[in-house]
């Protein structure tokens, strides 16, 4: 994970946090997650990546508890699971504030307004609180909705594509923000179809196609497990998949 | 729950546009149909084609004539009549939609009038031609004639009457008939009575004469008490009944109060089932139903919110429709607990049924679309009158009536505007089992929504 000064930093993972086995899901025929097994521990960042199909976010609704999975178990520990869907799942014709006051009291939080002006204040949103959601940038729209996620302080935070349709600038911003909450100790899982997100921002990688875990690691054990240049982790994702098939 | 029926009033207040056209399209509508039912239809067009020659559509009973042109013309009075020159193009109007109907009257209509009347034998026939692509316009256009017909009818049986009973007074009291142009002048029975009273009474006591002018004055006796017993009888029979029409500005009528009800009804229905549907397809189009259903709200509160929320504010709009409808028209305001219910438990049903459509049209726009397909067609079954429509047709309408809310609803919330029969209970009952039935569906419905 970078640091503010855009250091690269891992902090070291500490407790089972969130335990997948042999989760399988099918649609008809087709199936879409086979056999999947994997374990996170709290502070880390676990960065989904695969070809369009693999199951990434099969296997995101699966840990969000959005979708049953067929066979197979989910095991999470302490705390709640945070949960920030791809498109922005945000009332547009409420304000930012309205949208988190809303879900504050769905999940009946002790004091939803003290969540909802720490959740503001978290997500730099505050002078913006009372604008229609609507009328918001795409890049503020998902951090309302990223803000959604954290209401209850969960220890494991999902986040589908959570840097897709935002431009360079707000992507920085949006990484910089989920670095920090990892550093304070909350699992983070997202997927991605930018590479360099899983290589920069992620300490654990999880390789879809599919439907199949193809692998689980560091960045740098995928580059050595395919002996390519340690400088390119795209071309050793690349080639990792041919050498498995895919 | 609470939270989101606050959420979802939230929004329609920002939607002002979504709003205003929610209330004021059904009101529209609404009052359009109430209008349309409540007001008189205009007269049909009618082709019209009279085969009788000029100066032939008189017939001639004893002394007296009757023009019957005159009453077949009367046929016109009631219909907006286009007059052509044969039967083929009274029938070509009628096939090409021109006109409703056509009457023909044929050229030997006079003649078979005469033969019924004087001789008990005869078939005097007006031809009838109705157009039967439009089944309710063709009850409406033979209803019409068939009255008329009816009325000249009577009208020519009470002359026919007339002219008998001017002859018969004429065979008692004597008089003058026109004969081969001549005046002929008639004796009478009673004329004849006293004649030969006056002769008996001038002949001897021995005179044989007496016995037999004494049997022909009996028989003159019989004869003027039977025909002025029976002269009165036959004026009578003219004229069976009279009625003694009185103007007065009343109360509205049933009816009126029945159109109203539809009226209030169809707003009922389409403000329901549009927000309904509208609102729960809305948590899907903005991404939000995933994130609710995983663990904040079940499916079946959703929609039980959103059936609350359709139900509750259409109630509410439809009561103050119903309100102002009572300034014009007679409702009974004593009733008013009962107009609740009935609104209130249509709405529910109306409100299921809008979330059944959401559920599977799973977009807002889709969803309205749906929403206004089915709606139209509901309504329609439902007030397609018992006798414009074929058994079977009947059957299969009221079958589809019976699955869908209009019809209960409109029973209910009729019977709680005036407590006409039948009663408010069984369309209650109907109604909450239609709205438990199209919630399932709505909730089966939902094992799709979340998927893309």
């Amino acid at each position: 994970m970078p640091s503010a000064a855009g250091e690269t930093i891992h902090p070291a993972p500490s407790a089972t946090t969130l335990a997948a086995r042999l989760l399988t899901k099918r649609f008809g025929a087709r199936a879409a997650l086979r056999e999947v097994s994997f374990e996170l521990r709290s502070g880390e960042a676990a960065g989904i990546i695969g070809p369009n199909g693999a199951g990434k976010t099969t296997l995101l609704s699966i840990l969000a508890g959005v979708l049953a999975p067929d066979e197979g178990e989910l095991t999470q520990t302490g705390g709640s699971v945070g949960w920030v869907p791809q498109q922005p799942a945000l009332y547009s014709k409420l304000s930012a504030a309205e949208n988190l006051r809303l879900f504050a009291r769905l999940e009946k939080l002790a004091d939803p307004e003290a969540a909802v002006a720490r959740m503001l204040e978290q997500t730099a949103l505050a002078d913006r609180a009372d604008e229609e959601v609507g009328r918001l940038s795409g890049g503020n729209r998902q951090r309302v909705n990223i803000a959604i996620g954290l209401l209850s302080e969960p220890s494991v935070l999902l986040l589908d594509e959570p840097s897709a349709s935002l431009d360079p600038r707000q992507r920085e911003r949006l990484w910089e923000f989920i670095s920090a909450l990892a550093q304070r100790g909350t699992t983070v899982v997202f997927s991605t179809h930018n590479v360099a997100e899983v290589e920069r921002y992620a300490n654990r990688v999880l390789l879809l196609a599919d439907g199949e875990l193809l692998f689980t690691g560091t960045p740098r054990e995928l580059e050595q497990a395919v002996g390519g240049d340690p400088r390119d982790f795209e071309a050793a994702l690349v080639d990792f998949l041919h050498q498995r098939g895919h | 729950m609470r939270w989101l029926l606050v959420k979802d009033l939230q929004i329609l207040k920002r939607s002002p546009l979504l709003v205003g056209l929610l209330i004021v399209y059904p009101i529209a509508i609404a009052l359009m149909i109430g209008f349309a039912l409540s007001s008189p239809p205009g007269k049909p067009k009618v082709a019209f084609y009279d085969e009788v020659a000029p100066g032939q559509g008189t017939i001639r009973l004893g002394s007296q004539k009757i023009n019957v042109a005159g009453y077949a013309s009367d046929l016109l009075s009631s219909v907006d009549p286009i007059k052509v020159d044969s039967e083929a193009q009274a029938i070509a109007k009628v096939r090409d939609g021109a006109a409703l109907a056509a009457v023909v009257i044929p050229s030997d209509l006079p003649q078979e009038i005469q033969s019924l009347i004087t001789q008990g034998v005869g078939d005097p026939t007006v031809k009838l031609y109705l157009n039967t692509k439009d089944p309710i316009e063709k009850q409406f256009v033979d209803q019409a004639i068939s009255s008329r017909l009816n009325q000249v009818e009577q009208d020519v049986s009470k002359q026919v009457l007339h002219v008998a009973v001017s002859d018969l007074q004429e065979v008692l009291d004597g008089g003058s008939v026109q004969i081969l142009g001549q005046d002929v002048r008639l004796l009478g029975l009673r004329n004849a009575r006293t004649i030969i009273q006056g002769t008996i009474a001038s002949l001897p006591r021995s005179s044989p004469l007496r016995v037999a002018l004494s049997q022909v004055n009996a028989f003159a006796d019989l004869a003027i008490q039977g025909l002025g017993f029976a002269s009165p009888v036959l004026g009578s029979i003219g004229t069976p009944l009279t009625v003694d029409e009185t103007q007065l500005a009343g109360r509205t009528t049933p009816s009126d109060a029945y159109a109203a009800a539809i009226a209030v009804i169809v707003s009922l229905m389409f403000v329901t089932v549009l927000l309904a549907a509208g609102m729960l397809a809305l948590e899907r189009s903005e991404n939000a139903y995933p994130r609710l259903v995983r663990g904040l709200v079940t499916p079946g509160r959703l929609l039980t919110e959103k059936i609350a929320l359709a139900a509750g504010c259409a109630t509410l709009v439809t009561l103050v429709m119903a309100a102002f409808v009572s300034l014009f028209v007679h409702l009974d305001w004593s009733r008013f607990e009962l107009w609740v219910a009935a609104l209130a438990l249509g709405g529910l049903a109306f409100g299921a049924l809008g979330v059944a459509i959401g559920g599977l049209a799973r977009e807002v726009s889709a969803a309205s679309l749906l929403a206004f397909l089915v709606s139209l067609p509901v309504a329609f079954v439902a007030l397609v009158p018992a006798d414009a429509v074929s058994g079977a047709v009947k059957t299969a309408l009221d079958v589809v009536a019976f699955l869908f809310p209009f019809k209960a609803a409109l029973e209910a919330v009729s019977n709680a505007f005036t407590g006409t029969s039948p009663g408010a209970g069984l369309p209650l009952v109907h109604l909450a089992v239609l709205a438990v039935v199209f919630g399932g569906l709505a909730r089966v419905a939902l094992l799709r929504f979340a998927a893309r």
